[in-house]
């Protein structure tokens, strides 16, 4: 299912210059009374991008999906799809579908009538209607189950019967909310993989709102943290994950340590940050500018940290500390270790051997160490 | 089965009673083949013979038939429209006060409705009869459909209309197509109560109908100030049985329907 790169390396639309969005949100703010949903944002989303939303409930990006789909309008600014303003388009006129968070399958048609539901409002003919059910079927792999109603099938079939009704229409653009919310984890992370296959294979641009930061990783091209209807970072997962531009970003994706300290200059690239009166500063590299003597926070994942019983010599930044918990997870472990100041950071390992055979325990001395590109320099 | 406890069944016992002795004897003294009806005097069936001779009684039956299945409609259309408006509308202007004023007519006493009515139709120089009676029962039995749509449409899940409306559907066509076949059986009870209360409507009717239009709860009422014929209790008996089956039927359909999807769904798990 994965042999075809979802999305290819060179796949960057956002860096070319002349690249023409098929999205664009211009200054769009959405209020609901005094509660403000979307503040004054701005972005372009391309032709094929698998673009996801992510951020806490009530950020913001359920109203921005609804905003595509037309069930809200923006109070200020404009949505331009391929380049023509939306707002006075009603829903059942725009070449933009949506798959919904509780599926939304009617519950008394059965699954093929509800695939061929959007294709008979087109006025198709009913063999062009049949072939194209028989399509989007086979796309999903349920044509045994096409005579079934929804409540007779499962919750990962009634997934895709959901997907498949979304796509029969070939949109421009698909939005997906919560698409995988009703699924177990497993089913899930299956789930992800086939959704990008079937994005890959139709070429439609992919809008997916979630709260669940693994899946907005695994399946998109680009990902926009969002916080209180504002996006705090647009970039691509691996961009995110490593160069979280705010502590909130680095905070919501996945484990992170955050230290903070003092900056100050260091030749090219580099800071000090002085996070304890009684030890050495730490070293990082940054592109930022950093003024001089300005509070940062260092951001630093857990599995970024190396721990040991001896000093390392390799490693610009080394820290002495004592182990305070050991989290097993299985295949890898965190431990939690006090730093002089009392600072807790989490450092983690893959556990390549046994567990009794480990080197270090609770309230052991031990040295944690990371390289000086290994963290983000983040100023608040 | 659990057996129940002596109190349990005591409390079984004289519930039911209180509810079905009337009736049971109702039925019972319909057979009787004496005049009397109080006087037991043999096994008959002579009065149903008698009740299907008696022109008036059947004209009756034929008047309540037709006010109770065109009023019953009319109401489901117009409670259905109303409810709609309320749970979906979104909070318009004056809501809370339509919403309250749709119910209101639940707790108006019959004799006030009647007598408005009776008054509105004399003011508008309409002639009183069938028709008058239809408007009349529309009237009220509109807001008991209005109840019972509109508790279903607050459960309704509103991404299923927002879909149809996302897959091209104007919003009369999502209504159509998706929202009313799903609350189907809500309207269709909402009819059969709106059915049930034409039916066996006394006050409004009395105010409401004319000398040629006389429905059938009039002419017993009228009948039994003669005096209570045998006859009375053999139509009546008609009808506890038509209610009877309606009711069996209905809730033994519902539960087949039940237990049918609950096997589906269970073979659709695995």
């Amino acid at each position: 299912m994965a042999e075809t790169a979802p999305i290819s390396a060179d796949f960057a639309p956002w860096e070319a210059p002349d690249a023409k969005p098929i999205i664009q949100f211009k200054n769009v703010t959405k209020r609901f009374g005094d509660f403000t949903a979307i503040d004054d944002l701005t972005i372009d989303i391309f032709p094929q991008e698998f673009f996801s939303l992510l951020g806490p409930s009530g950020c913001g990006k359920t109203t921005m999906m609804r905003m595509l789909a037309g069930f809200e309008s923006p109070t200020e600014g404009t949505i331009l799809l391929d380049g023509q303003d939306i707002a006075p388009v009603p829903p059942n006129k725009r070449a933009v579908n949506m798959m919904f968070q509780s599926y939304a399958l009617f519950p008394h048609l059965s699954v093929s009538d509800n695939i061929a539901f959007g294709l008979k409002r087109d006025g198709l003919s009913k063999d062009k209607i049949a072939d194209r059910v028989e399509e989007m079927l086979k796309l999903v792999q349920l044509s045994q189950f096409a005579s079934r109603k929804p409540h007779q099938i499962s919750g990962g079939q009634r997934q895709r019967v959901a997907l498949a009704r979304s796509l029969a229409k070939a949109p421009k653009l698909l939005l997906l909310d919560e698409p995988l919310g009703a699924l177990d984890k497993k089913l899930r992370q299956e789930t992800q993989f086939e959704l990008m296959d079937i994005q890959e294979k139709t070429g439609t641009t992919f809008v997916i709102v979630t709260h669940d930061q693994e899946e907005a990783m695994t399946v998109s091209s680009r990902v926009a943290v969002m916080d209180h209807g504002k996006i705090i970072q647009v970039a691509t997962p691996q961009q995110i994950y490593e160069e979280p531009n705010s502590v909130y970003v680095a905070d919501f994706i996945g484990d992170v340590n955050i230290i903070r300290g003092t900056a100050k200059r260091a030749d090219g690239d580099h800071v000090h940050i002085t996070f304890a009166a009684d030890h050495a500063p730490l070293i990082a590299a940054t592109k930022r500018d950093i003024a001089e003597g300005s509070e940062v926070a260092l951001a630093i994942r857990p599995e970024k940290i190396a721990i040991s019983t001896e000093k390392p010599e390799d490693r610009n930044n080394a820290i002495q500390g004592k182990v305070l918990d050991i989290a097993y997870l299985g295949n890898i472990s965190t431990y939690h270790v006090e730093l002089p100041g009392g600072a807790v950071v989490k450092a983690q390992t893959a556990n390549t051997r046994r567990v009794h055979r480990r080197s270090f325990t609770w309230d052991d001395s031990v040295w944690l160490s990371w390289t000086d590109t290994a963290g983000a320099v983040l100023v608040e | 089965m659990r057996r129940l406890s002596w109190f349990n069944t005591v409390s079984l016992t004289l519930g039911f009673a209180f509810l079905y002795i009337p009736m049971i004897i109702l039925v019972i003294y319909s057979f009787n083949a004496g005049k009397l009806v109080t006087v037991w005097t043999g096994f008959s069936t002579k009065w149903y013979g008698e009740l299907f001779q008696n022109e008036a009684f059947l004209n009756a039956a034929w008047v309540t038939l037709k006010v109770a299945v065109i009023s019953s409609t009319f109401a489901t259309v117009l409670g259905t429209m109303a409810a709609y408006v309320m749970v979906r509308g979104g909070r318009f202007y004056g809501r809370t006060l339509f919403s309250g004023m749709i119910y209101a007519p639940l707790v108006m006493p019959e004799v006030i409705t009647g007598l408005s009515l009776l008054l509105l139709f004399i003011a508008i120089g309409l002639d009183r009869g069938t028709l008058t009676i239809v408007l009349a029962h529309t009237t009220f039995s509109m807001c008991y459909v209005s109840v019972v749509v509109s508790s279903r449409l607050v459960t309704f899940d509103r991404s299923l209309e927002e879909a149809a409306l996302d897959l091209g559907c104007t919003p009369f066509d999502a209504f159509k197509s998706v929202t009313l076949p799903i609350i189907a059986p809500a309207v269709i009870s909402g009819w059969l109560l709106a059915f049930t209360l034409s039916l066996d409507d006394l006050v409004i009717a009395s105010f409401t109908s004319g000398p040629s239009s006389t429905t059938l709860p009039i002419k017993i009422f009228s009948a039994v100030r003669l005096g209570v014929s045998p006859e009375i209790n053999a139509l009546s008996s008609i009808m506890i049985g038509i209610v009877a089956f309606g009711v069996i039927t209905t809730s033994l359909m519902s539960k087949r329907a039940i237990t049918r999807r609950q096997a589906e769904e269970n073979k659709a798990v695995q």
